[in-house]
């Protein structure tokens, strides 16, 4: 077959990305670009309109995402993507606002921000890529690096417990929550697409490789992590945030853990302060 | 189509078909679509790409159209479209 010339369709996703600015900027084998089209094909999937959304991000490889899309979309400061997010919700509640960040960035640097939009019940879908270490600086530790894992600051190995972010989000009042990996991508997929159409605060962990400043220095090709993605986790919804801690040798437990019905901080809001304006609302679609 | 055990309705049942398009200047080489489409559709290139990747080529017709490498790819490099008039 020949495949020389190029093809006479489009890629699917290209109405969706700024091709002017492809290729973007991930290393090869990272697995940001995998979530990124996971996510995309969510956005297509829920059949809104594409001006009904905005995608924010914060700063790292994967903060690149706003700068990606072809929707309306915020590229901001280093851990600030949720209040930047929680901010558009409030102001503009009938946007869907999707926030695409790394591990370090939601829920490090901007961890703060993280447990307190997911106490309120902030109504966001958030997409947190977990490569396991901070990549566009080097590959230093993270608050997400397994214990015993080399990294540009832990030569030795890493000698504290990282995060299980899943148990964290649920801790802090997320009413979503779920994990996959970017091998997952149907699942993903769904899992995103659902979050968009529902209310609420969702968090959905993804775990990906970053094989340049993770994988170089604990001997594990992208290839390597996609077979440990595949063979040494366990799908069970429903599980208990408790038992997700990662560690690949028990096998990671993935899937929808938590899915609760609870009123959104801007609807209670809304609700209390502004009552003509959701009565009024509530006239409308009956 | 090989099967380990052939369905009794193999006869009325449409197996879907697809064409997979390769964006050669768009890979990166990870791979991840050679190593994880499965029916072993694709395989890598003996060629470079303008990048110095090797792309993936197809080399069997075998493609199911199940996305999966279009999914998969962090590129946007390969998709697939449904075979229209090329035989099941
Ligand atoms: S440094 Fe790591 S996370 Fe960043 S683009 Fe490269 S592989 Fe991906
Ligand atoms: S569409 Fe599916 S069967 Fe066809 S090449 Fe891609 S992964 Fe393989
Ligand atoms: S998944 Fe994409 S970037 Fe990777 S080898 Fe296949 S076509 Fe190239």
């Amino acid at each position: 077959m020949k495949n020389k010339s190029k093809p006479d369709v489009p890629h699917p996703l290209e109405d969706l990305v700024r091709m002017d600015r492809i290729p973007h900027i991930w290393c090869s084998g990272c697995g940001t670009g995998s979530v990124f089209a996971s996510c995309l094909t969510a956005i297509k999937q829920t059949g809104i309109d594409y001006r009904r959304f905005t995608m924010v991000s914060g700063i790292g490889c994967s903060g690149r995402g706003a700068g990606y899309i072809n929707i309306d979309s915020f590229h901001t400061t280093h851990g600030r993507a949720i209040p930047f997010a929680s901010g558009i919700k409030m102001a503009n509640p009938d946007l869907n606002v999707i926030v695409f960040s790394g591990d370090g960035d939601l829920c490090a640097i901007g961890g703060n921000h993280f447990i307190h939009a997911a106490r309120r019940n902030m109504d966001l879908t958030v997409v947190c890529i977990n490569n396991f270490t901070y990549g566009m600086t080097g590959g230093q530790v993270a608050a997400t690096t397994p214990f015993g894992a080399k990294s540009a600051t832990t030569s030795a190995g890493n000698p504290e417990s990282p995060f299980n972010l899943p148990l964290l989000a649920y801790a802090a009042g997320a009413t979503y929550v779920a994990r996959w990996t970017m091998l997952h991508s149907r699942d993903l997929a769904d899992a995103i697409k659902e979050s968009i159409l529902r209310k609420g605060f969702s968090f959905i962990e993804v775990l990906s490789p970053c094989p340049i400043n993770y994988g170089r220095r604990n001997k594990e090709k992208a290839l390597d992590a996609l077979r440990k993605y595949q063979k040494n986790t366990i799908v069970k919804n429903g599980a208990n945030p408790a038992e997700a801690d990662i560690d690949f040798d028990k096998g990671v437990i993935l899937g929808k853990f938590i899915d609760i019905d609870k009123a959104t901080c801007d609807e209670s809001y809304r609700k209390m302060y502004r009552p003509q304006e959701t009565a009024d609302k509530q006239l409308k679609t009956g | 189509m090989k099967y380990w055990r052939v369905p009794l309705d193999s006869n009325e049942v449409q197996v879907s078909r697809g064409k997979v398009h390769i964006i050669e200047e768009r890979c990166k080489g990870c791979g991840y679509c050679i190593e994880y489409c499965p029916r072993e559709v694709l395989e890598f290139s003996k060629a470079y790409n303008a990048k110095g990747y090797h792309p993936p080529v197809v080399r069997s017709e075998d493609c199911l159209n199940c996305h999966y490498c279009e999914l998969l790819c962090p590129e946007f490099a390969i998709f697939s479209v449904e075979a229209i008039g090329e035989g099941v």
